[in-house]
């Protein structure tokens, strides 16, 4: 190709350009399917997800799964071991079968650890970027309100509402939901002050747009990915505080199978059986851990590189 | 509830001045001397504490919402930091055609003008038109804001150190895109730049800023020329030339900028100025006219006459 000096107002790249023909054109990857591209490349987030989603099956094809009613148990069979006939995991202090009741505690264990998870998202966020986008006294009144339920360490404060409320699933959920807003409503007003000061918000401002087109596709847009990473950071948290309220028995109640209520049953046939108590707490190290890999690979996919 | 005001900060105080049509008015003036204030006040994106706001004699900071939507059209701005001035999850065609869509044009036909602009502004939207800023150079990114500030049609652009964060090269590129479209487009440009040598190059009228308030203002002309206010002389001995008999010895202007929340009594530049008297640290002086289109504040032109300073001296 000649060498041509670059004249006013055209790049070089211009130049280049003009020789491609129209098909060939990049069209580059968009955001979400760079974000799935690099996630494919991450082989530790690969295995934590796999993981995760046979635990999410399992636990959603309990009653196909199952082979035993969780909870019809047999006097003369209790605490047998790992291996025995017919019941592969054993089976608990009542006698009923540890594999049924993994499997349908699995729903249980899931649907208290995501569903918190997923309300602060939705509270927090809306929360979260009202305050930081009004800013003034709304902020103030927002934040310092967080602050307040911020100010007890988590696990008491799930402990507090819970005893308050009394114990049962949909109260363990409203405790949780509680504990897991103010977190997500910071993170939400920490992303939203720093997007909104930058000037392509107020290039918008300057075109005339309007406050729901500018946090619509300005704001939500780049806002919206880290808070769902910083959630899916308090899965496991999650997870682990619904175990915990059950097995403090302020959770599920019996005889509902729930891994943190079986941990709290087993606990006394320990000397009798150790392996067989340990079981629900496996299930919940694996859950918490898998679901923490995958958040952690899902941060580093979606890290743009501006 | 919480808050307490500790200080109020005048990063731009009694600066007045017109921009005429299909001028271009420089603005120039060191760093934190509220240059970007004062280009973000022009545009109403921050509301002045007091003053008038004129476009084409309309009141813009008496504009009701709706009204003021159809003014933004006609004035629009190009930021200086081409990193944060787009959004990192938007096609730069979508960057651009944002502005279409808010003030209610078909996607269709917002997307097709955002093409062109960016084809006119250097960038073939077939290559770059479905790209994210990430993927974009400095240059090609202020080009993008370019066209994004110009898809409404406006009159007046305000360029807020357009190409102070561009490599020299790049920056003729972009200068000389500036003024053909300025032609083509019948534009008025407000520049807006600490770099002399850039607003000498750009501009017709100068306005000088210090820490906040106009130093001095005149013909760019006027003011290589004849430089009056011992600031101005300062920014044009500091400025790099490539005559090396005119090499610096030393800083024609040393120290920073006193602190805006409590700058100096009367003239504000008297604690950097090599002349400055008693009377200064009494009362700002005024702007005084020293010629045609050529006016200074500072006390050592107090007793010439305006006349015999008129250009040409």
């Amino acid at each position: 190709m000649a060498i041509r000096a670059v004249g006013p107002g055209e790049s070089p790249d211009v130049v280049m350009a003009e020789s491609l023909p129209p098909a060939v054109a990049l069209v580059p990857m968009s955001y979400w399917r760079t974000v799935a591209w690099r996630l494919t490349r991450d082989r530790a987030t690969l295995v934590a997800g796999g993981v995760l989603l046979l635990i999410v099956l399992s636990a959603v094809l309990a009653p196909w799964l199952a082979p035993y009613d969780p909870s019809a148990g047999s006097i003369r069979l209790r605490l047998a071991s790992v291996g025995a006939a017919g019941h592969p995991l054993g089976t608990d202090e009542q006698g009923r079968d540890m594999l049924s009741r993994l499997l349908w505690g699995g729903r249980m264990t899931l649907i208290a650890g995501l569903t918190p998870v997923l309300v602060a998202f939705v509270v927090g966020a809306a929360l979260g970027v009202l305050a930081g986008y009004v800013g003034g006294l709304t902020n103030t009144l927002v934040m310092r309100t967080m602050d307040i339920f911020y100010a007890f360490p988590a696990v008491l404060l799930a402990i507090a509402i819970s005893g308050a409320l009394g114990p049962g699933l949909p109260n363990t959920l409203i405790s949780l939901s509680i504990v897991f807003i103010p977190r997500v409503v910071r993170v939400a007003e920490s992303a939203t002050v720093q997007v909104k000061g930058l000037e392509y918000i107020a290039a918008a401002r300057a075109s005339g747009s309007g406050v729901i087109p500018i946090v619509r596709h300005h704001l939500l847009a780049n806002v919206l990915g880290p808070i769902l990473v910083f959630a899916s950071t308090q899965v496991s948290l999650s997870i682990i505080l619904a175990a915990g309220l059950s097995f403090l028995g302020l959770g599920v109640t019996p005889p509902a199978a729930e891994w943190g209520l079986m941990l709290s049953a087993l606990r006394q046939s320990i000397y009798v059986n150790a392996i067989v108590p340990a079981l629900p707490g496996l299930a919940i190290f694996v859950t918490s851990m898998a679901f923490n890999l995958l958040s952690d690979g899902l941060r580093d996919a979606m890290e743009i590189r501006a | 509830m919480l808050q307490r005001t500790y200080a109020w900060v005048r990063a731009v105080d009694d600066v007045s001045f017109d921009v005429y049509s299909n001028e271009t008015l420089g603005i120039v003036g060191e760093s934190g001397c509220g240059k970007s204030t004062l280009a973000r006040l022009v545009l109403r994106l921050i509301e002045p504490d007091a003053g008038t706001l004129r476009f084409a004699g309309e009141d813009v900071r008496a504009a009701r919402p709706p009204r003021m939507k159809r003014l933004r059209r006609d004035m629009q701005l190009v930021f200086q930091d081409p990193y944060a001035s787009l959004n990192p999850r938007l096609t730069i065609e979508d960057a651009v055609a944002f502005s279409l869509l808010v003030h209610g044009r078909p996607r269709a036909e917002a997307r097709e003008r955002a093409r062109a602009l960016l084809g006119r502004v250097g960038l073939d939207p077939r290559l770059y038109g479905r790209r994210y800023a990430h993927e974009l150079s400095g240059g090609q990114r202020q080009r993008v804001n370019i066209a994004r500030a110009l898809v409404l049609d406006p009159k007046l652009l305000v360029l807020d150190e357009p190409v102070s964060a561009l490599d020299k090269s790049v920056q003729a590129q972009v200068l000389n895109l500036l003024s053909e479209l300025k032609l083509e487009r019948a534009l008025t440009y407000v520049f807006i730049s600490h770099d002399l040598n850039v607003i000498e190059y750009v501009s017709s009228r100068v306005l000088v800023m210090y820490l906040g308030e106009v130093v001095e203002t005149g013909s760019a002309e006027a003011l290589s020329r004849s430089p009056k206010h011992p600031y101005t002389q300062a920014l044009f001995a500091s400025a790099p030339t490539m005559d090396p008999d005119r090499r610096m010895d030393r800083p024609p202007l040393s120290g920073d900028p006193p602190n805006p929340i409590d700058p100096p009594s009367g003239c504000r530049f008297r604690t950097r100025c090599a002349f400055a008297m008693p009377q200064c640290a009494q009362a700002p002086p005024a702007l005084r006219a020293m010629g045609p289109d050529h006016a200074v504040a500072c006390y050592l032109y107090e007793d010439a006459p305006a006349t015999t300073t008129a250009a040409g001296r």
